[in-house]
């Protein structure tokens, strides 16, 4: 196990044969080498879950939190070395259901990072509980009467809430992903990709067949700059579910708006000087 | 020594005015200290503030007045028998107060033919400067200090017209404070932060803690360090444990309810090996409890506060020194043993104002961070089992090596592991770690003298109150009274604990909880028990009057 990759390595997995995580894993690899991006240059965060074990399995910089707490963590990072590339590459509950009011902010903060989103609409680690994305319906060991809540639609509210960059992708097409992921890292901002992902052992509704029966690809012909169309594309969940970027927007970033970051030196390089310090002392004087 | 009273409704500018008067007495070379005392509205009620002021050094606040300023009627019927008989109150001509001590000035008809009634408070400070014997040397540089512009001359007029409202009562006398700093212990904690090294301050808005947050968010330009309010708590200290895994030295600040939230990332930074300070500016709990009161009552909490064993250090901040230096020397300890340390402060601390010799940055422990580390070919392990626990620490990003963080349990690779042996090996390197942050444990200060036979004891924010207590206590009293102050107080530091309670003949504990905090953490690390508690709760700080009168009626047992 080499701890200094020249490339982005990949390691033993604990997740179960025929998961739909491992497509996102060799999808992730893939973007970053076809990107050129360098292992040391790069932060994986993520916080619990079976998806939130991917920086686990990856050859770079790597901050596995606590459940729930990736976003505030990746953003962080972000704002202290403007220089590394951030992604957070973790759980639905993760991001929307622990992690949601981060989420929500973080959309309005604008930083400049990538969020991608295993959306297996369940609780993997836990064994199969309803996730915010579970469809009604759904039995668990815990909806036991079948699950009565509103999923929720992260892309709708994603576009809604402001943010400028947000996909939906399956893992059950490689290629396509791999090309949604570096559109979302290359954007300047908080891009979101949701990724629809199979989870055999424990959500026997949303399956490779049900997804392939229902995904289509977004063509030259949608205008991924239209808001207004974006939120009807967005509520296309049932019969259909489109993949492709939904919606797309230049905005200024934190970096931009944020007059202490616009340099882009990473923070650790800075220094308040001593004079500096003395002058704001005299001002108590 | 003089003690004012100055009162008022919320919304009055009792701030303002107390602001201007504190300066003024400090650039005429007075030592001063002033309490605020203030309820959780934007608009009226009731609000004090106590300036001390005298030219030798004031540790801390006194209930019994010289002077009560009075800018409406409830504050001279609340703190009338808190009065000296030599004090005096300054009061509008029209207040009903029969008091012979009264000094009644027309200020509401000079405010009115000033055009402004908002200008009441400057008309005072004329009035009071007049009483004290003071000139109007500094006037001018302290006003632009706090008036906005428009508003400079018509109160320059009013406090000229204050002066000519009274007769002088006391004469100037001369201190040598007026090269000092005039500061919160707020401000002095933010300077410490700016002094220390962080590039990167976030919080959540809670009292008594944001003026921390607005201060460094003030100075963010020209420290560089970067400010941002956070979400929530959660996201709060997830974010300064970010930042400084990727390089930014990074603290957080709240007060209890914020840190119930913070906790369970607390414990991510001692399983991550991540250095933090979070910052507990103690109001008095549980829940909402009193927002803009002081407590000392998290102690046993931020202690304790996540899951799990770890290594964590916890710093009570005694005094305006204390909230300067150990800040520098937070920053510096958990960077150097990659943990947390917690900084508690409280709301009497945090708010009240001291006149400080300006900090001297030669006494600083500095951060000195890993910038440029080694390239380590295909061996660089982020937690490598080391002989003193603390393994190298690269940041992402700076070479070529790949840095990890995991609050799983994890190998000396930072992958998550369930083996057991790795789990032990790494509990171990973990908390080995206190084993020589114990060596460099402050003793807590020792006050009083050599022979003794009473040992007060306590922590914090007490110090100044229980400084008094002790200097009132052995001029008047023939048993003689010493004090022990905790500032480094997790881990416990018991070498001195130890040595004066073997020659005590009784241990009183004074503290502002209801339950002995302190007092219960030595008994449990040392098997010193107290014999006597003195304890506060009512969200108020004790004086030091109070401490001695509360010993001679409550302490007088034998053991
Ligand atoms: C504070 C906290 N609450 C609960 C858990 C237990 N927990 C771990 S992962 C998880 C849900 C994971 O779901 P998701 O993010 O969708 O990831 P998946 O396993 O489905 O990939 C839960 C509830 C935890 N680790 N921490
Ligand atoms: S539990 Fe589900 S999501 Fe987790 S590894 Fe197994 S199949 Fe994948
Ligand atoms: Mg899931």
């Amino acid at each position: 196990m080499s701890n200094n990759p020249k490339s982005f390595c990949t390691f033993e997995t604990a997740w179960c044969p025929g998961c739909g995580n491992f497509n996102i894993l060799d999808s992730v690899k893939t973007a970053l080498e076809d990107l050129g991006k360098k292992p040391h240059e790069v932060i994986m965060v993520a916080g619990i879950g079976q998806a939130a074990k991917l920086p686990q399995y990856i050859g770079a910089n790597a901050f596995c939190g606590l459940h729930g707490r990736a976003l505030p963590v990746a953003v962080a990072a972000k704002i202290a070395n403007d220089k590394l590339t951030v992604i957070v590459d973790t759980g639905d509950g993760d991001s929307y259901g622990e992690g949601g009011n981060h989420f929500l902010h973080n959309i309005r903060r604008n930083v400049n990072i990538t969020h991608f989103v295993h959306d297996n609409q369940i609780y993997g680690l836990t064994k199969g509980q309803a996730s915010p994305t579970s469809l009604k319906g759904m039995v668990t060991g815990v909806q036991v009467g079948g699950n009565f809540t509103e999923p929720l639609n992260p892309v709708l509210l994603a576009i809604a809430a402001g943010a400028g960059f947000v996909a939906r992708a399956f893992s059950g097409r490689k290629e396509h992903l791999v090309s949604i992921m570096k559109q979302a890292i290359e954007y300047d901002g908080y891009a979101l990709v949701d990724i629809l992902q199979p989870c055999v052992s424990f959500n026997k509704l949303n399956t490779f067949a049900y997804y392939n029966q229902r995904v289509y690809e977004l063509d030259e012909t949608y205008n991924r700059n239209d808001k207004s169309a974006a939120l009807l594309k967005a509520m296309e969940v049932d019969d259909k579910i489109p993949i492709g970027v939904l919606y797309q927007e230049e905005k200024e970033t934190f970096h931009q708006k944020n007059p202490l970051l616009q340099s882009g030196e990473p923070l650790l390089d800075r220094t308040c000087d001593i004079d500096t310090i003395n002058k704001i002392m005299k001002e108590f004087v | 020594m003089y003690n004012l009273l100055i009162g008022g409704a919320a919304g009055q500018g009792v701030e303002t005015t107390v602001s201007i008067l504190q300066k003024l007495l400090k650039k005429s070379g007075y030592y001063v200290f002033t309490v605020r005392d203030f309820m959780s509205r934007v608009r009226g009620g009731h609000n004090f503030t106590l300036v001390r002021f005298g030219i030798e050094p004031i540790l801390s606040h006194s209930e019994k007045l010289d002077g009560i300023i009075a800018m409406n009627e409830e504050t001279v019927d609340y703190h009338i028998d808190q009065l000296k008989e030599s004090g005096f109150i300054l009061c509008d001509a029209k207040y009903s107060t029969q008091d012979t001590r009264a000094i009644k000035v027309d200020l509401s008809t000079v405010g009115k033919e000033l055009g402004n009634p908002r200008v009441l408070g400057s008309i005072t400070v004329g009035a009071i400067l007049k009483l004290f014997g003071e000139n109007l040397n500094y006037v001018d540089e302290v006003l632009k200090e706090f008036i906005k512009d428009k508003f400079y001359e018509v109160n320059k007029e009013a406090v000229h017209k204050g002066y000519q409202l009274v007769e002088s009562r006391f004469s100037h006398l001369q201190g040598e404070a007026r090269d000092y700093m005039l500061l919160s212990g707020n401000e002095a904690l933010a300077l410490g932060a700016i002094a220390s090294g962080i590039r990167f301050y976030c919080a959540y808005p809670m009292s008594p803690s944001t003026s921390i947050l607005e201060y460094l968010a003030f100075k963010g330009t020209e420290t560089g360090i970067v400010v941002e309010q956070a979400e929530d708590e959660i996201a709060a200290i997830n974010m300064a444990i970010g930042a400084s895994f990727a390089g930014a030295p990074a603290m957080t600040g709240t007060s209890g309810g914020g840190f119930s939230l913070m906790v369970e990332a607390l414990g991510l930074s001692g399983m991550a090996e991540i250095p933090l300070v979070a910052v507990d500016v103690m109001r008095p709990g549980p829940a909402t409890g009193l927002p803009t009161r002081t407590e000392q009552s998290d102690l046993k909490f931020v202690i304790s506060a996540s899951q799990g064993e770890f290594p964590r250090m916890v710093i009570a901040l005694r005094n305006h020194e204390d909230a300067f230096y150990q800040t520098t020397r937070a920053v510096y300890l958990a960077d150097k043993y990659q943990i947390p340390v917690i900084i508690l402060s409280d709301q009497y601390l945090g708010d009240a104002s001291s006149t400080v010799k300006p900090y001297n940055l030669d006494y600083m422990q500095k951060l000195e961070l890993l910038k440029e580390p080694e390239q380590k070919d295909g061996n660089y392990l982020r937690y490598r089992l080391t002989e003193d626990g603390i393994s190298p620490r690269y940041i992402p990003g700076k070479s070529q090596n790949i840095v990890t963080a995991d609050s799983d349990e994890h190998d000396e690779y930072g992958h998550i592991t369930e083996s057991g042996e790795m789990r032990t090996l790494m509990m171990d390197k973990r908390m080995k770690k206190l084993d020589q942050l114990k060596l460099e444990l402050q003793e807590p200060d020792y006050l009083g003298p050599d022979d003794f036979d009473t040992l007060i004891i306590g922590w914090g924010s007490t110090y100044g109150p229980i400084a008094e207590a002790i200097m009132l206590l052995n001029d008047s009293e023939d048993s003689k009274y010493a004090a022990l102050i905790f500032g480094d107080i997790y881990p416990l530091p018991d070498q001195q604990l130890k040595e004066k309670a073997a020659k005590a003949k009784r241990i009183i504990n004074v503290e502002q909880n209801a339950t002995g905090q302190l007092a219960a953490l030595i008994r449990e690390y040392t098997g010193i028990t107290c014999t006597k508690s003195i304890l506060k709760y009512n969200g108020r700080q004790i004086s030091g009057e109070e401490i001695v009168h509360r010993i001679r009626k409550e302490g007088s047992y034998e053991q």
